[in-house]
């Protein structure tokens, strides 16, 4: 597949039903390289299932997913996106609980997937070196032999960033990073995400308007699935059917 | 305080459990033929025997750990495993009688000329090669794991839907190898064997040579599976149970990584099979019967799954209490060994070894500041089969 854009993420017209229900309906959306972009939209927009479409998790009815012009998001498994650069952090912070916060960015780490490849895999120094960069960007070198199931919810927000960012990815999909945080702590990763964003193309989906604010980015916002305002943020919050999407009924 | 040196590594369990089993593979058969029958340090080729059944059981427990405890697989059909591994052994057995079974043909087993079969079936040729019947105990139970897990898990089945077919999968093999026409002895299964490498398959040499085997099988099973979850790869199994579509999105084909394990998993229950039917000098298909498996399964919660020496310990200390307890009351013992998992379901969630070798840190864990608190009820449940994932999910 090759389509004419210079957009590192593209998609265009997509929709997906479930039981006639359209979670995403005729979604067009196109995110350069490099850029950053926040994504809001209230319960049941279909922020989740967009980037479900986008990781290879959930398949487009109709339309197309093109990853830097040339890969079909349709056809390939969550794997395969994943090796292609695309990163994705859940919602709810998913790490793995019973490995160490070191283990946790040591598997996320960018490296051959191949089961016997991974049966023989040794960490080399540079490797070593890079994780612990990682544990340094998200503020955790102090906890690395620490479990992740015994890290605070917002460590363990930044833990999953930090195995988005060993995982060296091109394109960052970001779901509710400031979900369940401080303000501090908020602020925190702002500024991390800004950081990110320096080297990254980065999606970030939010709820928190400060959170939005802070990021300072351009905002697209989703209503029953489809965009319905892209911009500013303080030109999309005058929208009238963005405010009354959020406000009125 | 013994208790406290205990909890410091698993390490300690490994060295523990490699020091056992040098002593009983040296103790065992010299106290068994050295020592007169008059002595009271006399052990009797009966409890040789016993312990050696005990031992292939604990390799089983062992395969069974290895897929449950570390990948979050439960399969309620490892039972078909070891009983292909154990009909490829009693194969070569077969074999072996040549002309003095009762009805003295020098080709066909004695349950085919019963039947009237006139030739071997093709997929006899060759059992009577030791090589070829070593082979197919190990790569019988490996292509079926292969096949069936290739689909199983290509397919994205999980949790209690996997453990389902894999009790169906047993089930239908019960039932298959119950059919004279197969070929495999129907519901009589092969039995009377008379010897291996021209011994007395019943001599007590035999019998502590049978021993020594299965204990030296079972130390380097347990170092292959310590091997495999010590590897990059062992962390790969655990992260899969504890959140298999994270995983995923890492860039892992889960998939392949379950496969991998599900096939060596039933690899390990094949020799371990193969080396239970010599011992107790029967194979039938009762071997295959979905009860026989799930007893496997509660032999590893009880010895505590995710440690591979708990599931060793577990299938000792069950087998043991199971010989003891049908002594006297054999039609009580299901109900004894339901007893027994609700128990421990209840009061030791992580098995006898999983309680003692839990971290200070995960036990602090429960008391930590900071951690969400609907999250500390999920992070103190075992991690079952994906459970947690499926309940984080709907809290999402």
């Amino acid at each position: 597949m090759n389509v004419e854009t210079p957009a590192l993420l593209y998609l265009n017209n997509v929709t997906v039903s479930f039981d006639g229900f359209k979670a995403l309906n005729a979604l067009s959306l196109a995110i350069d390289h490099g850029e950053m972009r926040a994504i809001i939209g209230p319960n049941g927009a279909g922020k989740t299932t967009m980037m479900d479409v986008i990781t290879g998790k959930t398949r487009a009815d109709e339309g197309e997913a093109v990853f830097a012009g040339v890969h079909d998001l349709t056809i390939l498994d969550e794997a395969r996106i994943a090796d292609l650069g695309i990163g994705r952090k859940f919602q709810r912070p998913t790490v793995f609980e019973s490995h160490t916060v070191y283990d946790n960015l040591q598997l996320a780490l960018k490296a051959p997937r191949g089961v016997f490849a991974t049966l023989f895999a040794y960490i080399s120094a540079v490797q070593k070196d890079e994780i612990e960069d990682l544990l340094e960007t998200v503020h955790l070198a102090d906890e690395k032999h620490t479990l992740a199931a015994n890290l605070s919810h917002g460590q363990k927000q930044w833990l999953e960033i930090g195995m988005l960012l060993a995982q060296d990815p091109q394109l960052l999909l970001v779901d509710e990073p400031a979900a369940g945080m401080t303000d501090s702590e908020t602020a925190k990763t702002a500024r991390l995400l800004r950081e990110i964003n320096r080297t990254r193309t980065v999606v970030v989906v939010e709820h928190d308007m400060d959170f939005v604010r802070a990021l300072d980015v351009k905002v697209t916002v989703l209503h029953e699935g489809a965009v319905i305002a892209e911009g500013p943020l303080d030109h999309v919050s005058n929208d009238e059917r963005v405010i009354e999407v959020y406000l009125g009924r | 305080m013994i208790i406290g040196a205990l909890r410091t590594r698993s390490g300690n369990f490994s060295l523990a459990l490699y020091a056992v089993l040098a002593f009983l593979a040296v103790a065992v058969p010299l106290l068994n033929l050295a020592v007169p029958e008059t002595s009271a340090f006399h052990v009797s080729t009966y409890i040789v025997t016993l312990l050696g059944k005990y031992l292939c059981y604990a390799l089983l427990a062992l395969a069974l750990d290895l897929v449950w405890g570390y990948c979050g697989i439960l399969s309620l059909g490892h039972g078909a495993f070891f009983a292909l591994g154990g009909y490829a052994m009693g194969m070569h057995l077969m074999r072996l009688i040549g002309p003095r079974g009762v009805y003295g043909n020098p080709v066909l087993p004695d349950f085919m000329v019963f039947l009237n079969w006139t030739e071997l079936p093709w997929y006899w040729h060759g059992f009577d090669n030791f090589l070829f019947a070593m082979l197919v105990i190990i790569v019988a139970p490996g292509l079926l794991a292969f096949v069936f897990g290739a689909f199983a898990f290509r397919s994205r089945v999980t949790g209690v839907y996997f453990s389902i077919i894999t009790q169906a999968l047993t089930f239908a093999l019960m039932l298959a190898f119950f059919r004279n026409d197969m070929g495999f002895g129907g519901n009589n299964g092969m039995t009377d064997f008379k010897d291996i490498f021209g011994a007395n398959i019943q001599s007590d040499a035999v019998r502590n040579a049978f021993f020594v085997t299965t204990v030296i099988a079972l130390g380097v099973g347990y170092a292959l599976c310590m091997a495999i979850v010590r590897s990059k790869l062992g962390k790969v199994l655990i992260a899969v149970r504890d959140a298999e579509s994270r995983t995923r999105f890492l860039g892992y084909r889960v998939e392949r990584y379950k496969l991998f394990v599900w096939v060596v998993s039933a690899c390990l229950a094949g020799v371990a099979g193969a080396l239970y039917v010599p011992q107790v000098g029967i194979i039938n298909p009762s071997e295959f019967a979905p009860e026989a498996s799930i007893e496997a399964v509660i032999w590893v919660a009880v010895g505590g799954r995710g440690t591979l020496v708990g599931p060793i310990l577990g299938a000792v200390l069950v087998n043991g209490f199971k010989s003891w307890f049908t002594g006297f009351i054999p039609e009580l013992w299901l109900f004894a060994l339901g007893a027994l998992f609700v128990l421990t379901t209840l009061l030791l969630p992580k098995g006898i070894l999983g309680t003692f070798l839990q971290p200070v840190s995960a036990r602090a864990a429960s008391r930590a500041p900071g951690m969400a608190r609907d999250e500390g009820v999920l992070a103190s449940l075992p991690p079952r089969d994906g459970t947690r994932e499926r309940l984080a999910k709907v809290d999402a």
